[in-house]
């Protein structure tokens, strides 16, 4: 299944990701908004499945996982940077939403259509063939994200506990 | 023969039950200490806590401070400063409320040690490595599996170490420090690793100036932001009444011969007076080269801009000086006890007989809250830590970041100034 590519610069601090006036008005409210200072149709054009690229140090600033979070509410099923402020790295994966750092992606054309392969680390570009490969997710990471996240991850990891301490393991 | 190592690997090593730890590894750390706000904390933690349906890992381990919506002068701050001090009973934790910024009242009140591994809810995290932990900022999901769990991954960092030799000059700071680094180094320079400062003009800075070194290793894009502890951080702490026991603070250190993945040398005697233009840290340059840009707001907040020395080397120009007209300065001391003790030392009296106007000691505009946000197209000089466009206010402010003693002089003339002649000016009278 193939996506379009959302292409962005360097820095994108999270007061854009999550702009702080609208953090009363909820999630709802923050995605609408997402992104608009530096992109003012963002959320309304982009769809489900869709990937977001970006330069290097993406989502500096506060450790707002709003910032992720938006970007996850507007199903987007990867954002791929040249590098990552680490905070929000972290919230991402937390959220269960894929995060891949390609340190030397090549100049890409807005709009494009391309294949993600999250297990091989790969982008396929439709158009031209051309195969961008990614920085393969630490299998720690990989794990989360195939839960969907921190908090199913720990649901399973205590229900397996409980499991444990009634008695049917050794 | 042990492998030399560096100080991050040492805290980390102990933390994760571990002998040795190499950078690149990922490793499970136990978490000796978590630090919630009021913005992230409870009102975020607490649904996911009861949707994993545990408690926390242990109550001992968790402080709990106020300060993002202290004072409550919002229906919604109001409400969420409510639910925060009814989460601190019911869990019973370590709360400070309304006593100041958190990352200011956690070594404040003694919750510190070095060698520790510290979580904060907040991106300032690693201003506890002033202190020789190694503590980092996260967000509330990821806190609330901490607080679940009393665990947290981590990818074992490399260290970029930061030696500043020398002296820093009369009227220069450890801000202007950090806003040259931003410059130089740019906001991704830490690139997430353990950020370290070394040399004299380290050594010889107060504990309250060493953590804005380390609380702006997140400027630099730093993990964390780490000083070795020695004598002056135990004094400190010791002071603050924190339970140092027979802690081996002097091995906490980066070993001569450790492998570090890059080594500044910077000389602080040539160091001048920094500012950063809108909207970024990293906009920075000498104050000398500033264009005097005239400003309507001189705001002394934050946890890296009101602490008592701030305060204090803000009063060494205003003294007998007044604000110039047009020009409102703000100031929000960082802590109560620092504001006590500014109070008592006469520093307080200094700044509003200069005209300041008090603000609670809580994050205010820094964090964009509060009737004081600043307004369409205002102009501000601010001793805070980062000037985004709009995070203090209106999308059309323009903030200007430079040292308390930049935020006075400019709040004297009503354009941005050079600090240095007036504390000439003071020492020749
Ligand atoms: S004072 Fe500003 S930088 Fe410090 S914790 Fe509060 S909002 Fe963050």
């Amino acid at each position: 299944m193939s996506a379009r590519l959302f292409l962005f610069g360097d820095d994108i601090d999270t007061d854009q990701l999550a702009p702080g006036q609208y953090m009363k008005g909820g999630i709802d409210e923050l995605t609408a908004h997402c992104l608009e200072g530096v992109r003012p149709d963002f959320a309304g054009s982009v769809r489900s499945g869709d990937i977001l690229v970006a330069g290097k140090n993406f989502g500096m600033g506060s450790s707002r996982e709003q910032a992720a979070e938006a970007l996850k509410k507007l199903g987007l099923a990867a954002v791929i940077a040249r590098s990552f402020a680490g905070i929000f790295y972290r919230n991402a994966i937390n959220l269960g939403l894929p995060v891949l750092i390609a340190p030397n992606l090549p100049d890409l054309e807005d709009g494009a259509s391309a294949a993600l392969d999250l297990d091989a680390g790969t982008l396929t570009l439709v158009d031209s063939g051309q195969v961008i490969s990614l920085e393969p997710l630490p299998e720690n990471l990989k794990a989360l994200l195939a839960d969907g996240g921190l908090v199913p991850h720990l649901k399973k990891r205590f229900s397996r506990e409980r499991h444990k301490e009634h008695g049917q393991c050794a | 023969m042990t492998t030399p190592t560096t100080l991050a690997q040492k805290i980390l090593a102990r933390a994760s039950g571990r002998s040795h730890v190499a950078p690149g590894e990922v490793v499970t750390c136990a978490v000796d200490l978590a630090m919630i706000h009021d913005s992230g904390g409870p009102r975020r933690v607490e649904p996911i806590l009861q949707d994993l349906g545990v408690g926390l890992f242990d109550r001992n381990k968790v402080v709990l401070i106020s300060d993002h919506f202290v004072p409550g002068d919002t229906d919604e701050g109001a409400r969420i400063l409510e639910l925060t001090r009814a989460w601190a009973k019911e869990r019973q934790v370590a709360f400070h409320d309304g006593e100041g910024i958190c990352h200011v009242v956690l070594p404040e009140k003694g919750h510190l040690k070095p060698g520790m591994l510290v979580v904060g809810g907040d991106s300032h995290s690693p201003t506890g490595g002033a202190f020789g932990a190694y503590m980092f900022g996260v967000g509330a999901t990821e806190m609330a599996g901490v607080l679940a769990t009393g665990e947290i991954w981590l990818k074992v960092p490399q260290t970029i170490l930061i030696e500043w030799q020398n002296r820093l000059s009369d009227g220069v700071t450890a801000k202007d420090i950090m806003l040259a680094l931003c410059g130089k180094l740019g906001m991704d320079g830490g690139q997430y690793q353990a950020v370290e400062y070394t040399g004299e003009a380290i050594r010889a800075l107060s504990m309250q100036e060493r953590m804005t070194l380390s609380n702006m290793a997140a400027e630099l894009g730093g993990q964390a932001g780490l000083i070795a502890p020695d004598e002056t951080t135990i004094a400190f702490l010791e002071k603050a009444g924190a339970d140092l026991g027979s802690l081996d603070w002097a091995s906490l250190k980066t070993d001569a011969d450790a492998p570090v993945l890059s080594h500044h040398v910077f000389d602080a005697a040539s160091l001048v007076p920094q500012v950063a233009a809108p909207h970024s840290p990293a906009n920075s340059g000498p104050v000398t080269d500033a264009p005097g840009t005239p400003i309507q707001v001189a705001y002394l907040g934050a946890c890296t801009g009101a602490k008592y020395e701030d305060l204090k080397n803000a009063a060494a120009i205003l003294k007998g000086k007044t604000v110039a007209s047009g020009v409102e300065l703000l100031v929000a001391p960082s802590s109560a006890q620092d504001q006590s003790r500014a109070a008592r030392d006469g520093i307080l009296g200094t700044l509003e007989e200069a005209g300041a106007k008090l603000l609670p000691n809580a994050c205010g505009i820094c964090a964009g809250y509060g009737a004081h946000r600043l307004g369409e197209d205002v102009t501000c000089i601010s001793s805070t830590a980062r000037n985004f466009k709009g995070r203090m206010g209106a999308n059309s402010s323009k903030v200007w970041l430079g040292s308390p003693f930049t935020v006075a002089a400019s709040a004297v003339t009503g354009r941005i100034s050079d600090p240095r002649p007036f504390l000439s000016e003071g020492a020749a009278r």
